[in-house]
């Protein structure tokens, strides 16, 4: 902050990540919207209010050890190799609040941390929290309707402040191992943030078990509709948009990338390697509208899936929409998502699975694919500006697709919804199912609405309005 | 008296550092924000159950589920 170039480029970067959160703010008012409009009316408070206290359950979690976890776990392989000292991530820190930067008030951190943090640490930890958020949200979707909203909060807490943000250290952070070793590229999330809340969902859904009336005696899936088409189209729309805020996020606004002598000011992705706002621009567009227009004729031109399908050209070419041609982009944006399409019939056919809102699908299927195609189109690569690192292959991306949709989601996923279930308290009792979650809020308005009825039809009669 | 951690902004701002109320109280806040959080799904927990539980007393025999059926749909 002492010369006007870098005070202005750490002001910028600081309201850079500010306006990017609130963008992606409109990620969770979207998928709240699209929730409320898939779920029965019978559900439908309830389902809202399930997916709303994410914003203070995972905030809280992620500011009292998600935002830590980020910074101390990037050496393993694993857990292995040590944590790393992150003293301003410390939910203690001087440096969790508002600071000026100037002298350390402790000697936990030193002046060069609180000149390097105090302005960014709040938008970083922000920017982060949001992601955390999207990738609850994702899981929400897919149980809606017979999860006890109180388990849900717990592994909404599991999910976003410590499964992904740990995968997040291991492959999305410029030091991360599966970086270093393995030469994983996923600039956009694909695997670090779709396909881990995937697997979760899917984990918890195997033992959660489908709505009542989801299959018929035969074994065969019967459509659940949504109340309300309309709303979970708008709720889409809504995720479209703050998606851009979602992009912008993972990038580094300026930073100097020129190795050796001399400087050059570039944005770079999270690995610190070179990329453009016009770079991901196109290939945002064009990965989007490459799914629009594959789901849309595959499902026969049905709404719900060609929303989706245009969220899923995205999630499936954002490990590498850094870096790929905007062609490249619309035609693998256009062929996994029908991929997936055909995969969330076949699973819930096969196994059985109740996926509400197709999110194992669009996120989980989408982004493990669309991290192993990443490691095809861009093998040979180099993953990190540092030289010494892996590049990317695509081995090295497949094994980081399995950790992230597996090891990391569905496993977890699939361990916490048997404790969950073990306590007896993962499910919702099976009369609230069938009458409604919202009915004992229903019954007793309906009983208000009929008492202030009556005193207004009585204050009328003693006015000698009616007879 | 001051709460906070420097008394006016004339000095050189580089000196200063945090600038919220009670600067070393750090840990306590943050165990009472832990506290808080755990305390919150207990309760929101034991909230939920007695909400679970009225409402199988409700809709529980055969007379509250016709009328929530009627009323809800299936």
């Amino acid at each position: 902050m002492d010369t006007e170039f870098g005070a202005i480029n750490v002001l910028f970067t600081e309201f850079y990540y500010w306006v990017t959160v609130v963008i992606m703010f409109l990620i969770h008012v979207g998928f709240c919207v699209y929730e409320v409009g898939a779920s029965r009316r019978k559900h439908h408070m309830h389902t809202l209010m399930k997916n709303t206290m994410v914003i203070p359950v995972v905030t809280v979690t992620f500011y009292l050890f998600g935002w830590w976890i980020y910074s101390a776990f990037p050496n393993g392989p694993g857990f292995t190799g040590g944590m790393v000292a992150a003293p301003f991530a410390e939910p203690w820190s001087e440096l969790m609040g508002p600071h000026m930067g100037g002298a350390p008030a402790t000697d936990a951190v030193t002046a060069a941390d609180t000149a390097l943090w105090a302005r960014l640490n709040g938008v970083f930890w922000a920017a982060f929290l949001l992601f955390s958020w999207t990738t609850a949200s994702i899981v929400s979707g897919a149980c809606i309707e017979r999860i006890r909203s109180g388990a849900f909060w717990v592994l909404a807490a599991l999910i976003g402040s410590v499964l992904w943000i740990l995968d997040a250290s291991w492959g999305w952070h410029p030091q991360g191992w599966m970086v270093r070793l393995l030469g994983y590229h996923d600039a956009y999330a694909s695997g670090v943030v779709h396909a881990i809340a995937g697997g979760f969902a899917l984990g918890i859904l195997l033992v959660l078990g489908p709505r009542i009336g989801k299959f018929r005696a035969d074994g065969t899936p019967r459509n659940i509709n949504p109340h309300n088409p309309w709303l979970v189209t708008v709720g889409l729309f809504l995720i479209y948009t703050g998606f851009w805020g979602f992009y912008a996020a993972c990038n580094i606004p300026i930073f100097d990338v020129q190795s050796g002598d001399g400087v050059f000011y570039s944005a770079t992705n999270i690995y610190l390697g070179p990329t453009s706002l016009s770079a991901i621009t196109f290939n945002f567009i064009m990965a989007l509208a490459g799914g629009m227009m594959s789901t849309y004729v595959v499902s026969k031109g049905n709404p719900f899936w060609t929303y989706s399908g245009g969220l899923a050209g995205i999630i499936a070419t954002s490990a590498g929409n850094d870096l790929y041609h905007p062609v490249q982009a619309l035609l693998l944006g256009a062929v996994i998502p029908v991929i997936v399409y055909k995969l969330h019939y076949w699973v819930e056919r096969r196994f059985k699975i109740d996926d509400a809102v197709g999110a194992v699908a669009v996120h989980g299927y989408a982004g493990f694919l669309g991290v192993v195609a990443a490691g095809i189109l861009l093998w040979g690569y180099p993953s990190s500006p540092d030289s010494s690192f892996a590049v990317v292959t695509p081995w090295g991306n497949f094994i980081g697709a399995v950790i992230m949709f597996w090891v990391l989601g569905f496993i977890p996923g699939w361990i916490s919804a048997k404790v969950l279930q073990a306590f007896g308290v993962l499910r919702i009792p099976r009369e609230v199912e069938i009458a409604g979650l919202d009915i004992v809020t229903d019954l007793d308005s309906e009983q208000e609405s009929k008492e202030v009825s009556a005193s207004v039809r009585q204050a009328a009669k003693s006015a000698g309005l009616v007879g | 008296m001051t709460t906070g951690n420097f008394e006016n902004w004339a000095g050189k701002i580089l000196d200063i550092g945090p600038i919220y109320p009670f600067v070393g109280w750090e840990f306590i806040l943050f165990i009472l924000a832990l506290v808080f959080w755990l305390g919150w799904h207990a309760m929101q927990f034991r909230v939920e159950s007695q909400e679970f539980h009225e409402g199988v007393e409700k809709i529980g025999n055969p007379d509250g589920m016709r009328k929530a059926l009627d009323r809800n749909g299936d």
